[in-house]
């Protein structure tokens, strides 16, 4: 087995698990955490599956980032819209054989790749030039947007510049899933590709990509506007009741 | 007092993002509580020696109580939507204003002692340790956050300054930096039962001379009963709505509506005060001291109801948080929400002709409608989300014929804070309060020379305490500001149908 293949496994494998047990980590933190009041950025849905329509709508329309900021909506939503649709563009590597649907965004997949780069740079001019925003950005909200930029022209480049073997990349990653390790094809391009995949996988669950999984948990959004009807208690909330009450 | 010298910003042609000043407003804070003010509230009287740890201790603790601090506090991308959102930044120009900058003057500390990226790497997030500098910032710009969650509004993931604001007021609390405003007041409310404290005998003294006056004023005797058992409705106004203008004139109206309506009231010598300021400390326990004092009066004069008047934050408190810290309410009518706001109580009466309004009566006014910041995007009026916008307008449309509302963005879930809210209504901070109202009065401006509007309502007692003050550094005569309650009264139309 080429060492390269065997450090590459190790790396995904490493960056898979830090991802999943981290991500997993703090979703349960935020899930463990009790939020003892009502606090519903208002007007607030009055039913639950109202809320699920509310989060439904921040998740897949960026709602309050529309009433905000029309800019920074436009290139955030082609950044995420792009990266959506390479992520499933790349579900070919790991399934087989290819679901019917997966096979249908191939095409359009392609598209996604330069409009998630074209987003990227959008939100990183935006950094740059408006000094509002200059003022708030930390070093890691640079190198985080150059990392994206990393994977998203190094992924374009394979496939435009200089494409992989993509038949063994695919056994490589088939391999890796069933434990049955696969030659990795040896391009420096690809490498790079995956290198900073991983980077940012790792990254993921202490940085703030967090938002992803932040946003269903935002009490602002997903709680229900019925704070008359319903009593609403924490559990260290109620253990205050009783002791030294007047009433 | 010496007047405090600073600009006044100019009204424009419409409002305009200002330029970054980095530090202009780091002198502005409010006067620090003393050793008393803290003891009775039970936080230390003075800087504790270890307050490093203990401030960082209080985080954590508040990172394990409240998912909003964790959540918000992670999530944050820096897309800086909301940093042109925020009345004190459009005001000052302080780029510490931004609300994410004001936030992370907490995420900071939160990264380096909470977060692996900030305990390895701190330069490259962004993240510091707590030293006296940064204990400085926090009570500077921490107190120069009303707490209005307009940026949460524009937050893509809903991130609540208010929230981080009330957190980091929290952690100063408990090492002892409180703020003098907010912490004298609440001792008044444990101990007199009224952000003024004015004792039981002053309370029913103001009462009578009321009467006195509207009997002068219409030939009708309109009570307003102090310590009533057996009354129908318990009325929690802002002890603002005692003694200052033009909120009297909205007690007036309150009682009026009372009489007309032929239902019987009561206000509470115990729990003469709706305002809550404990929320603007973020203090749990201290928000539901304050709210049990209101559970007890219900209790002790046997009433079926409870509204609330005309005051902002106390709105947030008593919709969203009552029934969390004093509930459950079951020994009161379940026909009706628990609690009720005056808007609401009158709202219904104007629906179902209990009460006739006779809108001529306020032709001498041009209205429009100022949403106070924490009934629009903390609260609810009626069945529907929205009717905290739409109820208390089809109450002033009942009682005036002239009404024009604001610029679409200055009002609704958009609405710009008066610039006093959140325990900021003091004295020292005169400057951060005039600059603060600049965008409503940017937006009054506007209205008043579209559609010659005179006056401008609203249902919140900071807000009208505090427009009664800013609003002549802009060259608006003082009495523009009114309380909805005022249209009603001068409208309303008593012994019609008793």
């Amino acid at each position: 087995m080429p060492i390269m293949t065997v450090i590459y496994a190790l790396l995904l494998y490493g960056a898979a698990a830090v991802f999943g047990l981290g991500v997993s980590y703090r979703v349960l933190t935020y899930a463990r955490t009790p939020a003892p009041l009502k606090i519903p950025t208002m007007p607030a849905p009055v039913t639950r599956t109202g809320v699920v329509f509310r989060v439904a709508r921040e998740v897949a329309l960026f709602e309050s980032l529309f009433k905000s900021s029309k800019w920074t909506w436009i290139f955030a939503v082609m950044f995420h819209l792009g990266l959506l649709l390479e992520v499933v563009r790349h579900l070919r590597y790991f399934i087989q054989p290819i679901w019917f649907w997966t096979v249908l965004v191939q095409p359009f997949g392609v598209y996604g790749g330069v409009v998630m780069v074209v987003g990227l740079l959008g939100l990183l001019g935006r950094r740059v030039l408006i000094a509002r925003v200059r003022y708030i950005s930390q070093p890691s909200d640079y190198l985080m947007l150059l990392l994206l930029l990393g994977i998203g022209l190094s992924g374009l480049a394979i496939k435009f510049l200089d494409h992989t073997d993509i038949v063994s990349f695919k056994a490589f990653v088939l391999g890796l899933l069933y434990f049955d390790w696969q030659p990795l094809p040896d391009s420096p391009l690809l490498l790079a590709h995956l290198s900073m995949v991983a980077a940012l996988l790792i990254a993921f669950p202490f940085s703030k990509l967090l938002h992803a999984p932040g946003v269903f948990f935002s009490p602002t959004r997903n709680q229900v506007d019925d704070a008359r009807e319903r009593r609403h208690l924490a559990p260290w909330a109620a253990q205050l009741e009783g002791a030294g009450d007047e009433v | 007092m010496a007047k405090v010298e600073f600009k006044v910003p100019a009204v424009g042609e419409y409002l305009e993002i200002p330029d970054l000043q980095p530090g202009v407003m780091a002198k502005s804070a409010p006067f620090k509580a003393a050793p008393r003010h803290q003891q009775a509230l039970g936080f230390p009287g003075e800087l504790v020696e270890n307050w490093e740890e203990r401030a960082v201790a209080k985080l954590g603790e508040l990172l394990s109580k409240y998912r909003s601090l964790r959540v918000h506090l992670d999530a944050c991308v820096k897309c800086g939507s909301c940093a042109d959102k925020c009345h004190y930044f459009l005001g000052t120009g302080d780029p510490k204003n931004m609300p994410v900058a004001r936030q992370d003057l907490l995420r900071s500390i939160y990264r380096r002692h909470f977060t692996l990226a900030g305990k390895l790497f701190p330069r490259l997030v962004g993240a510091r340790d707590l030293d006296p500098s940064v204990l400085e910032e926090w009570y500077s710009y921490f107190h120069q956050c009303s707490q209005c969650r307009r940026c949460s509004v524009f937050c893509p993931y809903g991130i609540d300054t208010a929230e981080i604001s009330m957190a980091a007021r929290e952690i100063l609390d408990e090492i002892g930096v409180g703020q003098k405003y907010c912490n004298e007041i609440l001792g008044k409310v444990h101990t007199i039962g009224n952000n003024l404290g004015l004792p039981a005998p002053a309370l029913a003294n103001t009462l009578e001379g009321l009467e006195e006056d509207v009997k002068e004023d219409t030939g009708v005797d309109v009570r307003f009963p102090l310590d009533v058992q057996g009354a129908e409705v318990l009325l929690i106004p802002p002890s603002a709505d005692f003694f200052a203008e033009p909120h009297i004139d909205g007690l007036i109206g309150y009682a009026k509506v009372f009489h007309q309506a032929g239902i019987s009231w009561t206000l509470s010598s115990y729990a003469s005060e709706a305002a809550n300021f404990a929320l603007f400390i973020g203090n749990y326990e201290q928000m539901r001291k304050v709210a049990l004092r209101i559970r007890k009066a219900a209790i002790d004069l046997k009433v079926k109801r409870i509204v609330v008047g005309e005051c902002g934050h106390a709105w947030r408190v008593a919709y969203s948080f009552w029934n969390t810290l004093a509930g459950p309410f079951d020994f009161l009518d379940p026909r009706y929400p628990v609690p009720q706001h005056i808007i609401e109580f009158t709202h219904d009466l104007i629906e179902r002709g209990a009460i006739k309004l006779d809108r001529e009566a306020n032709d001498h006014m041009r209205v429009t409608f100022h949403d106070s910041c924490n009934v629009a995007r903390a609260t609810r009026m009626g069945a529907r989300p929205g009717g905290q916008f739409v109820l208390p307008r089809e109450v002033i449309k009942a009682s005036c014929n002239h009404f024009f509302d604001m610029a679409p963005e200055t009002i609704g879930e958009k609405t710009f804070c008066c610039g006093g809210g959140g325990g900021l209504l003091t004295d020292e901070l005169l400057e951060l309060r005039v600059k603060g109202a600049l965008p409503r009065m940017q937006a009054l401006r506007e209205v008043q020379q579209e559609h010659g509007v005179t006056h401008m309502a609203a249902i919140c007692a900071i807000c009208k305490s505090q427009f009664s003050k800013v609003l002549p550094y802009y060259e608006f005569p003082m009495e523009t500001i009114v309380s909805v309650h005022q249209l009603v009264s001068n409208a309303i139309q008593l012994g019609t149908n008793s």
